[in-house]
């Protein structure tokens, strides 16, 4: 399954700049996997040493937090938009 | 209100949403603007252009001349000059129906409950994440709501929080990320008019707060990217295992981070 992939803009050194990204896979885990092995690097800003998504990161399939889905396990869809968010702190300095 | 009310706010007093008597009741109303930077700059203007009768401005800092490419509450002639004094002018000066009080000193654990009482509404407008998470559970544990911004480079988001009711800034992040793993706007560039954006999208969330109008930004947040004009919703739940205001929370007092800012190399 094809699926776009919203990188955020802190993320996007590893992607060549690009915002969007086009990757295979039937579950968000194989769209991580994608990410990994064509900007190799992304991963570990993503998920912990246990494979966990960082906390401070959330990823959503569409407008959903895939943690009210089936986390990393969520079922993916061609044409679905997988899009990362990271907190951002920003605003007075 | 005098004639000289009625004639300031004659293009609010013609909305029904708003009227004679939401106008009163911003003009009793009190908003508590935490940071007077980017953020902070549009939304106290707003907000002083709209009546909103009590502004707090907390912020420790001085105006910097790097603060001047998107900081638009201060001038040239205020750099070296506290922002919470430098903002109180202006807004004085903008519109005198507004008492600006001034806190000149960082929002603290220790200090953050006595500042924020008797505010009616918070705006965040920091620049750090301590501050952010600090600020979230202020407004849990003391019940008022808290209108979240950030910015970074060219995006920006914002959610609203009605604690106990809606999703908390916790419940989506649950801590506040190490330092480093998220570059700060002094290591990475923002867009200035970024803080423009997203403060007025804050400001306007808080006049709804205040004349009960409208659809909040609660249980969903709003990101921006200037570079592609996208607005996005992402739905925000309220997380029944949130450490602040889930069900059984492990948080129950104020803690200060111990993190320090804009020390790490950027991404």
């Amino acid at each position: 399954m094809s699926v776009v992939v919203r990188i955020p803009t802190p993320l996007r050194k590893l992607t060549g700049n690009q915002g969007e990204v086009r990757e295979e896979g039937g579950t968000v885990r194989e769209i991580l996997d994608g990410l990994e092995s064509h900007y190799p690097g992304i991963r570990e800003r993503l998920t912990d040493e246990a494979g966990e998504l960082r906390r401070f990161i959330n990823i959503y399939l569409n407008e959903e937090d895939i943690r009210f889905a089936e986390g990393l396990d969520t079922k993916v869809k061609a044409g679905d938009e997988v899009s990362i968010i990271p907190a951002i702190a920003g605003g007075a300095r | 209100m005098t004639e000289e009310q009625i004639e300031r706010y004659s293009r609010h007093i013609l909305l029904p949403e708003v009227g004679g008597k939401g106008q009163i009741s911003l003009l009793s109303s009190r908003v508590l603007i935490i940071g007077a930077g980017g953020l902070g700059s549009p939304a106290a203007l707003y907000l002083a252009a709209a009546g909103v009768g009590t502004i707090g401005l907390v912020d420790m800092d001085v105006v910097d001349l790097s603060n001047l490419q998107r900081q638009i509450l201060h001038g040239t002639p205020d750099v070296d000059h506290p922002k919470v004094l430098s903002g109180k002018e202006k807004i004085e000066a903008l519109n005198p129906d507004v008492k600006v009080e001034t806190y000149p000193f960082a929002l603290t654990a220790a200090n953050a409950r006595d500042v924020v009482s008797g505010y009616d509404v918070i705006l965040d407008g920091t620049d750090n994440f301590p501050a952010k998470f600090l600020i979230n559970d202020l407004a849990v544990l003391s019940g008022k709501p808290l209108v979240h911004g950030g910015i970074l480079r060219f995006v920006g988001q914002v959610l609203t929080i009605r604690p106990g009711e809606s999703a908390c800034y916790r419940c989506l992040f649950r801590e506040p990320p190490p330092a480093g793993a998220v570059p700060s706007c002094s290591e990475a560039g923002v867009l200035g008019v970024i803080a423009g954006v997203i403060g007025t999208i804050q400001a306007t969330e808080v006049l709804k707060l205040l004349l009960g109008k409208g659809d909040l930004l609660t249980n969903r947040l709003l990101t921006y990217d200037a570079l592609t004009v996208a607005f996005r919703n992402v739905a925000v739940r309220k997380n029944p295992k949130c450490p602040v205001c889930g069900d059984h929370p492990v948080i129950t007092e104020l803690i200060d981070y111990e993190q320090t800012v804009c020390t790490t190399p950027g991404v």
